[in-house]
């Protein structure tokens, strides 16, 4: 599970450069950019995969100082 | 005169928060550099948030907002949601539990033990502080013009309507400009070297008595104003201008009058949006959130803030975006002096648009912003002064009661040396934003070594912190030179790296350049030269089982 939320933020970064959307002047809801929009759906996601990262990634009995690292980092 | 109250009222606020966490003080250097590591989750969201959300945050997102479209989104604030959180877990857990551990209070402290090189802590100092310091500048004036913006009175025919202070209550110096009261002098507003030096005396006062404890509270109380307050601002200004019945229609209405090119990114560089995604590697850096990481309780503090920093952000920066491309729209006037200085864009509609009650809260939002920053780089600077200079060269065996009189000394001469500098009005100290930013972002390589490489060594160290500052010299030289040749600060502010490609250039970040010459240096020269001892080596990376 690990290896899939890094996956996750490492596919978060690469739909970052959204150059498909990059003239488009839609209005999502009749209001919002749909650029501004869709950034604001990266944050969210962003929220979301950070949440599962804290589920499935969190170092180990860390709570005490010892410095472990993430599981699935680089350590 | 209603805003005046206002503000003053809220100034007092922070004040009493900072006297009562100051009788929560428990007396020793830990508690006043890192609240003697006791900061739960949600305090700990709270103060790095409000710590990494600078006067840019509002201020400055909805100027940039309105000189460049939507696309600022996504090169400053969905691209800081992403990598913010990847600082604060991957980097900022493990520098909790050595800091906890082995007792660090600065960024320096720790390089110092995981390279053995004291050299390292003196050649990294001058380069945080410098760093720090335009960064603080900012906010004492950006603090000043938005107190002076909201309170100055009507110009009217070259005169002055309904000002807050008649001519002649300050002294001519304070009130005059350059150019005269009406032009470019207080308008009858509170004179912003007043303010800003009221914020400073504000923002002191809670640092010295409270120290990490009253910072941290300061921060979350700010933090909470900010937020909310940002948020009736958008629905304020929405309804204003719009101009229709409802909530939505009004939307509707300014999302359709926001011009072609502001409502995509039509003229903005894919490139260089790109490339924007290493400036805010600068969070894994800076020596304010390093000591704000230091504060927490456990590593479980850490989950809230990793997870919710994206989606505040985004709280606060898609309504500063939309009002400012609302303000390209034809809804609204704005007059030559705000268009030619985007960053008082806000004051501006905030002034125009809201009454003077709403118009004083939301002014008091602003200044939270801008005061959440403001503390953590105070304190910062006092700890790193005491730790690293005083402490670790002249005073070796200094108590903890002459630590923090040490610290406090420092802080009260930070903030006077600070205030002294924004006298000087540098000009071109907000196009310096983005500089700062990249200046850390150039030394995250090391940050991230330190953490995850055994073969890094105090020579790759060395070479990388160079090969970062040298590159970062040599383009902000060329920036300098760019915008004396041009008699604005300009080219300061929007400096590329033009790379020739095929039948056109690729504009990139500098940062680019700095964080790649950084890591190359590290990695060249941490092959060729010996590994700090094994005994360091079991300390900062252990055996797990």
């Amino acid at each position: 599970m690990a290896t899939v939320v890094w996956a996750l933020v490492v596919l978060l970064m690469v739909v970052h450069q959204d150059f498909w959307f990059w003239e488009n002047d839609y209005l999502v809801f009749g209001f919002m950019p749909i650029g501004l929009f869709y950034h604001a759906c990266i944050s969210i996601a962003a929220s979301v995969t950070w949440f599962l990262a804290t589920k499935h990634c969190w170092p180990a009995a860390d709570d005490a100082g010892e410095a472990a690292s993430p599981e699935g980092g680089a350590a | 005169m209603t805003q005046l109250w206002i503000i003053s009222g809220y100034l007092g606020l922070l004040l009493l928060l900072g006297l009562f966490a100051g009788r929560l003080f428990r007396g020793t250097s830990s508690d006043y550099m890192v609240a003697s590591h006791s900061i739960g989750p949600f305090l700990l969201l709270m103060s790095l948030f409000g710590t990494t959300m600078t006067a840019f945050a509002l201020v400055g997102s909805t100027g940039e907002a309105f000189k460049e479209g939507i696309g600022v989104y996504g090169m400053l604030a969905s691209s800081s949601g992403i990598i913010h959180s990847l600082c604060f877990f991957v980097l900022g857990i493990k520098l909790w539990g050595f800091g906890k551990k082995y007792g660090y209070r600065t960024q320096i402290e720790f390089f110092r033990d995981r390279l053995e090189s004291t050299g390292i802590g003196l050649v990294l100092f001058p380069v945080l502080v410098g760093l720090v310091i335009p960064y603080l500048l900012i906010g004492v004036l950006a603090s000043g013009a938005v107190v002076n913006g909201v309170t100055q009175g009507k110009l009217a025919g070259g005169a002055v309507e309904n000002p807050t202070f008649e001519q002649g209550t300050f002294p001519s110096f304070l009130e005059d400009g350059s150019k005269g009261f009406a032009v470019d002098g207080s308008k009858g507003g509170v004179p912003r070297e007043v303010a800003s030096l009221v914020i400073c005396g504000v923002v002191l006062c809670y640092v010295f008595f409270g120290g990490m404890r009253g910072t941290a509270w300061a921060n979350a109380f700010q933090t909470c104003v900010f937020m909310v307050l940002g948020v009736v601002t958008f629905s304020v200004i929405a309804n204003k201008l719009g101009g229709q019945e409802s909530f939505y229609a009004n939307l509707c209405a300014l999302g359709d009058a926001i011009p072609e090119e502001y409502k995509t990114r039509s003229e903005m560089s894919f490139t260089k949006f790109v490339s924007y995604m290493l400036v805010p590697l600068s969070v894994g850096m800076f020596p304010h959130l390093f000591q704000h990481w230091l504060t927490a309780k456990s590593a479980g503090s850490f989950k809230l803030p990793v997870v919710a920093h994206p989606v505040f952000i985004m709280i606060v920066w898609v309504p500063c975006v939309l009002i400012g491309v609302w303000a390209t729209s034809e809804l609204i006037n704005v007059p030559p002096p705000v268009e030619k200085n985007p960053n008082i864009l806000l004051p501006f509609l905030v002034k125009r648009l809201a009454g003077p009650v709403l118009g004083g809260f939301l002014t008091a939002g602003i200044l939270a912003a801008i005061m959440s920053s403001l503390d953590s780089q105070f304190l910062c600077l006092g700890t790193m002064f005491t730790n690293d200079i005083v402490k670790r060269h002249f005073l070796p065996n200094a108590t903890d009661r002459q630590q923090i009189a040490l610290a406090r000394g420092f802080i009260i001469g930070i903030v006077i040396v600070t205030y002294l500098l924004s006298l000087l009005k540098p000009a071109s100290v907000f196009a310096l934003g983005v500089w700062c930013f990249s200046g850390f972002s150039s030394l995250f390589p090391l940050v991230l070594a330190a953490l995850y490489w055994r073969g890094l060594t105090k020579f790759g160290a060395y070479a990388s912190v160079l090969a970062a500052i040298g590159t970062w010299g040599y383009f902000f030289a060329d920036a300098v030179g760019r915008s004396i040749k041009a008699g604005n600060p300009g080219p300061i502010r929007t400096y590329t790296l033009d790379i020739p490609w095929g039948e056109g250039t690729v504009e990139l970040m500098p940062v680019t350049a700095m964080v790649a010459a950084s890591a190359v240096a590290l990695v060249v020269v941490s092959l060729a030269t010996p590994k700090p001892s094994d005994e360091t080596l079991a300390k900062f990376f252990p055996v797990k089982g």
